[in-house]
C-alpha cells in the first residue's frame, strides 16, 4: 500500500480526501545536509508460510514447479469464481499482530484495490484498507543509540498477485509470460512509523521482524522472494521530525520500492541518503516521488509519475464477510520470542550477552545451539557455535542446517575434556564443512581427529620433540640464555611444529622453559 | 451410474439460447431427464459461457457453477445457454453481444432481462425450467413480461459459486418455471449452503408449495402504485391482491419512504461493483486476444474498447467514477447508506405484515428499441431493485394481461422466508386457475 494513502485515512474511519503529511517543501531549509537526519518508515511484505493459498485450497509450495501449476478458477480469477479465507492465514496473522504489541480491530475488512496489471488475473487485489486487522504496535530493536522502539502503524492482510517473466530482459523483453502459481499466496503487510534513523536501523528493524516471525513459525525467510520491503526516507533537520512531527513542514519524502532483501535495505537507503544529499547540497528542492530499486546496480531510479498517481478504488470485497477475530486473538499462545529467549540464554546457560543475541538472532541457531547445550557445556558450547561455527558456515555460504548438532556436541565435549586443542578444533570445523560443501559422506568429529591425527597429546611426544630442538637449535638456546626473549617464541615454534599441533601450547611453554632452565643449574 | 442422453432440438425463433446442447446427458433424481436452461453467466464446464458479451467469445469454463452441479447431481440435463444483456447490464436482452431476444407472446417486443433467453426458453415451452440470476429485477422482470413465474431468492440462500459477477452483493442466481410449483421443485435443488461462498448461508430449502394463506398479513406499499405505473398495470396488481384477500389474506396498505432512494443506491452500487468485476477482462486470459504487437495497456484498452458493449462501457466508467478518490464518499458510501434506509424499511414493515406486495414491473412488455435512452431503462427497475438492497426474496408470478401482454404480480417476504413468497404466489395461482 501507498504511504500517501495510508497518511490519508483516519484507520477505521471514513475515508478523508485531503494528502496529509510531513510532504511538502520546508521554505528555507537549511543548507547543510550533512547536518541532517535521516528518516525512515518501512512498509514490509511477508509471505505467510501457509500450506494453501490465501482464499482457495492451493498448495503455496510452488518455487520447483512449473509455470501455473497451483492454480485453480479462485486463484486464477476465473469469472464466477469467489474467495473464501483461509483461516490458517488468518491465524497466522493474529499471532504476527499479537507478537507486535498490536489491537486487533472489533472489525476488519477485506477490500478490493484495483488496478491494471497482467499479473493481477482479477485487476484487483484483495487487501485491507480503511479496516486493518490490527494497529497501534511497536518492536524493539538495537538501534544506533542502544535499544529503541519502533512503532507499528497497522498490519493487514492481502494477497499475492503472479509474476511476470520477461524474454529477453526486462529492458528488452521481445515477450512477457505470466505465472499465476504466487497468485493468492497469503501476504501480511506490516507498516511502521517514521521511527528508523539510518539505514543501519532498517536493517536490524527488518532483521528483528524477520527472526520474530519466523520464532512465530509463520515466515520462511529462505523462500525466494517471500519478503518485499518499501522504505520511506527523508533528510530533516537534525531533530526536527520529533518536534514537529507530522505538521506541514520540512523536505518531501521519497518511497523506494521493490527492495526484495535484507542487505538491499541498507543499500537502498545508504544510495538514496547520498542522492538526496547531493539534490540539497546544490540547493534544489526534493520532489515527492516513488523510485525504484536495482539491487544489480545498487542504485534508485526515478519511476514513471504516472505510477504514484494511482488511484486504487477501494471498495469492501462483497464476496467476503468482515472479519471478527479480536476474541480468537486471545486465545492465541505465542511462543517465547527473541527477547526472551536472549535473556533466557544468559540466565540458564550462562552466554555472554553478545552470544546470547547472536544465537537466538536466527530460530534455527538458537535451536541448534540448544540442542549442542544441552549435551555439552552450554557457555563453551556457545563460544563454539556463535564465534567459530558461524564464521565457518558464512565463509562457505553454507546454513547452519546443514550441521548435525551431535557433531558439535562431540566437539565440544572433545574441547572440554582437552582430547582436542582449540587450533585443532578449529581444523575439524573446517574439515567437516568442506566435506559437507564436497558432498562427501559425512564425517564424525572423532573420525576427522583419528584421519587426520590432530589428537591431542598429554606431553607424550613432547619431551623427545623438546629435547631434539635443544640438540639441533643450540644458537637459539644460547641467545635464550643471554635474555633474548625472540629466541623463546623460535624454539617454542620449533617444539610445535614437531608436536605438529598436538600438544597443549600453554603445557608445551611451561615444558620448554623447564627444560630450558634445567640446564643452566 | 448410467447416463442417458436428451434430444433437444428447440425451434428457437426468439433467440431464446446462445449454445444449445443437442444431445445432453443425464442422470437419476429429483430432476431425471428434465432439461433445464442455463442463462449464460453462469458456468459450465465444457459448455461455451459469454455472459451475452464479445469479451467472452469462446470462454469455455474448467468447473461448474455449484448450482449446475446440483442440477447434474439429481439428473438434470443441461439444454443450454440463454441469451441475456451482456452481464446482466440490462432490462431488455436487446444489450447482448448476439442480438436481442424477442418476447414469444409478441415478437415485437422485448422479452424483458436480463433473464431474457431463459424466460422466452420457458415462455416459448423450449424447456419447463430454467435458472436466471437477478441483480436488481433481472428474474422478474422477464418472468412479469413473458407470462412465467420467477423467484429471487433471499440473499445467501443459493450459492453464487460460478456466476459470473456483476453485482455481487444484490445478485442471486433463482429459479424460472411456467408455475410456481415448479419454481419451488427446482428452488428445492439449488437452495442450500456452500463453503465456497462465504456469503452463502446454511437454509436449505425442502418446501412444497401449501395455497392456505389464511390469515397471512399483506402489505401493500402505496409507492408500488405511485407516479410512473401504468395505470392497467397497477389494476392488474391490485386485482391479483384482493383474489389474495379473498383467500383469507389481510391487505394492509403502507409507505416505503426508502423507495425515493432505492434507484440511486441500486445503480451506483452495481455500476462499482461492476466497474472492478469486468476489470479482468483485458484480453490476456478470456475473449478474443488483445493486439500481442501493441504495448499492454493500448492492447487492453483496444480490446475492452471494442467488446464490450456501449451499456456495459457506460456502467464501467460510471462505477470507476462513482469509487475515485473524491467521490467515493459522494456516491459510493452514500449509497451504501441509503442501501441501509430501504433494508431498514423492509425491516420495520416486516414487523407488521408477512409479505409486501404489487406490480413487479410499471409496465407490461416494451416494444424493441422503446428503451433506447438508458435513463429511462433505469427507472423501469423502480419496483424490483428494492428486494435487491434489502437482500430478501421476491417472485412475480402472473397476474392477467394489459394489451394481451403479460402482467407480473409481485410478492416480496421476510429474509429467509422464501417459502412464504412461495406460499403466496401458489395461492394466488390456485385461485385464479
Ligand atoms: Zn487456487
Amino acid at each position: 500500500m501507498n504511504m500517501e494513502n495510508m497518511t490519508a485515512v483516519p484507520i477505521a474511519g471514513s475515508r478523508s480526501e485531503q494528502s496529509a503529511g510531513y510532504i511538502s517543501q520546508a521554505a528555507g531549509s537549511p543548507p547543510h545536509p550533512e547536518a541532517d537526519e535521516t528518516i525512515i518508515g518501512l512498509e514490509v511484505h511477508c509471505q505467510l508460510d501457509t500450506a494453501t493459498k490465501l482464499f482457495c485450497a492451493c498448495s503455496t509450495d510452488y518455487r520447483s514447479d512449473g509455470p501455473n501449476t497451483h492454480t485453480c478458477p479462485v486463484c486464477l480469477g476465473l469469472p464466477g469464481a469467489l474467495p473464501k479465507i483461509n483461516r490458517k492465514a488468518v491465524e497466522f496473522a493474529l499471532r504476527v499482530a499479537k507478537a507486535l504489541n498490536c489491537e486487533v480491530l472489533l472489525e476488519s475488512v477485506f477490500s478490493r484495490k484495483n488496478y491494471f496489471y497482467p499479473d493481477l488475473d482479477k485487476a484487483f487485489q484483495i487487501s485491507q484498507y480503511d479496516k486493518p486487522l490490527a494497529v497501534g504496535g511497536y518492536l524493539v530493536i538495537e538501534g544506533d543509540k542502544g535499544e529503541k522502539m519502533v512503532r507499528i502503524t497497522r498490519v493487514h492482510m492481502e494477497e499475492d498477485p503472479g509474476r511476470l517473466v520477461h524474454k529477453g530482459g526486462v529492458d528488452r523483453a521481445r515477450y512477457s509470460l505470466v505465472d499465476y502459481n504466487r497468485a493468492g499466496i497469503p501476504l501480511i503487510e506490516i507498516v511502521t512509523e517514521p521511527d528508523m534513523r539510518s539505514p543501519k536501523e532498517a536493517r536490524r528493524f527488518l532483521n528483528k521482524l524477520r527472526v520474530t516471525l519466523e520464532y512465530l513459525s509463520v515466515f520462511d525467510s529462505d523462500k525466494e522472494g517471500s519478503l518485499r520491503v518499501d522504505a520511506n526516507i527523508s533528510l530533516q533537520p537534525e531533530g526536527w521530525f520529533d518536534r514537529e512531527k507530522k505538521s506541514y513542514k520540512g523536505r518531501n519524502r521519497v518511497e523506494v520500492k521493490n527492495i526484495s532483501s535484507y542487505k538491499g535495505v541498507e543499500k537502498a537507503l545508504t544510495f538514496e541518503i547520498t542522492r538526496q544529499r547531493n539534490v540539497i547540497r546544490k540547493g534544489h528542492p526534493i520532489e515527492q516521488a516513488t523510485r525504484h530499486f536495482v539491487e544489480t546496480q545498487g542504485i534508485t531510479t526515478a519511476s514513471r509519475s504516472k505510477e504514484e498517481e494511482q488511484d486504487y478504488r477501494y471498495f469492501p470485497e462483497p464476496d467476503l464477510c468482515p472479519l471478527r477475530v479480536s476474541s480468537w486473538v486471545e486465545q492465541i499462545d505465542l511462543p517465547e520470542l527473541p527477547d526472551a529467549r536472549r535473556a533466557r540464554f544468559i540466565g540458564q546457560y550462562g552466554c555472554s550477552p553478545n552470544h546470547a543475541r547472536t544465537l537466538t538472532g536466527d530460530l534455527k541457531l538458537a535451536d541448534f545451539y540448544e540442542k549442542v547445550a544441552g549435551n555439552a557445556d552450554p557457555a563453551l558450547s556457545a563460544t563454539w557455535v556463535a564465534d567459530t561455527l558461524i564464521g565457518e558456515l558464512n565463509y562457505r555460504d553454507l546454513g547452519i542446517g546443514s550441521v548435525t548438532p551431535s557433531h558439535i556436541i562431540e566437539l565440544v565435549n572433545l574441547v572440554k575434556s582437552k582430547t582436542l586443542t582449540d587450533k585443532n578444533a578449529i581444523d575439524v570445523i573446517r574439515a567437516i564443512l568442506d566435506g559437507i560443501l564436497q558432498k562427501q559422506p559425512a564425517e564424525t568429529p572423532s573420525q576427522v581427529v583419528k584421519r587426520l591425527d590432530l589428537g591431542a597429546t598429554d606431553s607424550g611426544i613432547a619431551p623427545a620433540a623438546i629435547a631434539d630442538v635443544i640438540r639441533e637449535q643450540p644458537q637459539a638456546v644460547a641467545d635464550y640464555e643471554s635474555g633474548k626473549k625472540e629466541a623463546f617464541m623460535f624454539l617454542i615454534g620449533q617444539v610445535m611444529k614437531k608436536t605438529r599441533g598436538k600438544a597443549d601450547p600453554a603445557e608445551l611453554n611451561a615444558m620448554l622453559r623447564d627444560a630450558l632452565d634445567g640446564r643452566g643449574q | 451410474m448410467a447416463h442417458s442422453r436428451l434430444s433437444f432440438t428447440p425451434d428457437d425463433r426468439v433467440n431464446a439460447f446462445l449454445t444449445t446442447c443437442p444431445e445432453p446427458e443425464y442422470g437419476t433424481g429429483r430432476l431425471e431427464g428434465l432439461a433445464i436452461a442455463i442463462k449464460d453467466n453462469i458456468s459450465t464446464k465444457g459448455i461455451r459461457t459469454t455472459a451475452g458479451s464479445r469479451i467472452l467469445e469462446g470462454y469455455v469454463p474448467p468447473y461448474d457453477a455449484h448450482v449446475v452441479s446440483l442440477l447434474l447431481a439429481e439428473g438434470a440435463a443441461i439444454a443450454g445457454k440463454t441469451n441475456m444483456d451482456e452481464f446482466g447490464m440490462g432490462t431488455t436482452t436487446e444489450n447482448s453481444g448476439y442480438g436481442p431476444t424477442l418476447n414469444p407472446l409478441d415478437t415485437g417486443r422485448v422479452p424483458g432481462g436480463s433473464s431474457g433467453g431463459s424466460a422466452a426458453a420457458v415462455a416459448a415451452g423450449m424447456v419447463r425450467m430454467a435458472l436466471g440470476s437477478d441483480t436488481g429485477g433481472s428474474i422478474r422482470c422477464p418472468a412479469a413480461f413473458c407470462g412465467i413465474v420467477g423467484l429471487k431468492p433471499t440473499y445467501g440462500r443459493v450459492s453464487r459459486y460460478g456466476l459470473i459477477a456483476y453485482a455481487n452483493s444484490l445478485e442471486q442466481i433463482g429459479p424460472m418455471a411456467r408455475t410456481v410449483g415448479e419454481t419451488s421443485r427446482l428452488m428445492q435443488v439449488i437452495a442450500g449452503y456452500d463453503p465456497r461462498d462465504s456469503t452463502s448461508i446454511e437454509q436449505p430449502y425442502c418446501h412444497t408449495p401449501d395455497k392456505n394463506i389464511q390469515g397471512r398479513r399483506i402489505g401493500v406499499p402505496e409507492e408500488f402504485f405511485g407516479a410512473g405505473v401504468d395505470p392497467a398495470v397497477a389494476a392488474k396488481a391490485w386485482e391479483a391482491i384482493e383474489v389474495l384477500e379473498k383467500k383469507g389474506a389481510e391487505i394492509v396498505t403502507c409507505r416505503m419512504p426508502g423507495m425515493a432512494y432505492a434507484l440511486a443506491a441500486y445503480y451506483v452500487t452495481c455500476m462499482s461493483e461492476a466497474s472492478s468485476n469486468l476489470a479482468r477482462f483485458d484480453g490476456v486470459r478470456y475473449g478474443p486476444a488483445a493486439d500481442t504487437k501493441k504495448p499492454w495497456h493500448e492492447a487492453f484498452q483496444e480490446r475492452r474498447g471494442t467488446s464490450f458493449g456501449k451499456e456495459v462501457r457506460r456502467r464501467i466508467m460510471l462505477g470507476t467514477f462513482a469509487l475515485s478518490s473524491g467521490y467515493y464518499g459522494k456516491y459510493y458510501a452514500k449509497a451504501q447508506a441509503a442501501r441501509q434506509q430501504v433494508k431498514l424499511d423492509f425491516i420495520r414493515l416486516y414487523k407488521e405484515v408477512d409479505v409486501l406486495a404489487g406490480p413487479t414491473m410499471p409496465t407490461i412488455a416494451f416494444r424493441l428499441g422503446e428503451k433506447a435512452d438508458p435513463l429511462s431503462m433505469y427507472l423501469s427497475d423502480i419496483l424490483t431493485v428494492p428486494a435487491n438492497l434489502a437482500g430478501v426474496p421476491a417472485i412475480s408470478v402472473p397476474c392477467g394481461t394489459v394489451d394481451g401482454m403479460p402482467v407480473g404480480l409481485q410478492i416480496m417476504g421476510r429474509h429467509f422466508e422464501d417459502e412464504a413468497v412461495i406460499d403466496t404466489a401458489f395461492a394466488y395461482e390456485q385461485a385464479v386457475v
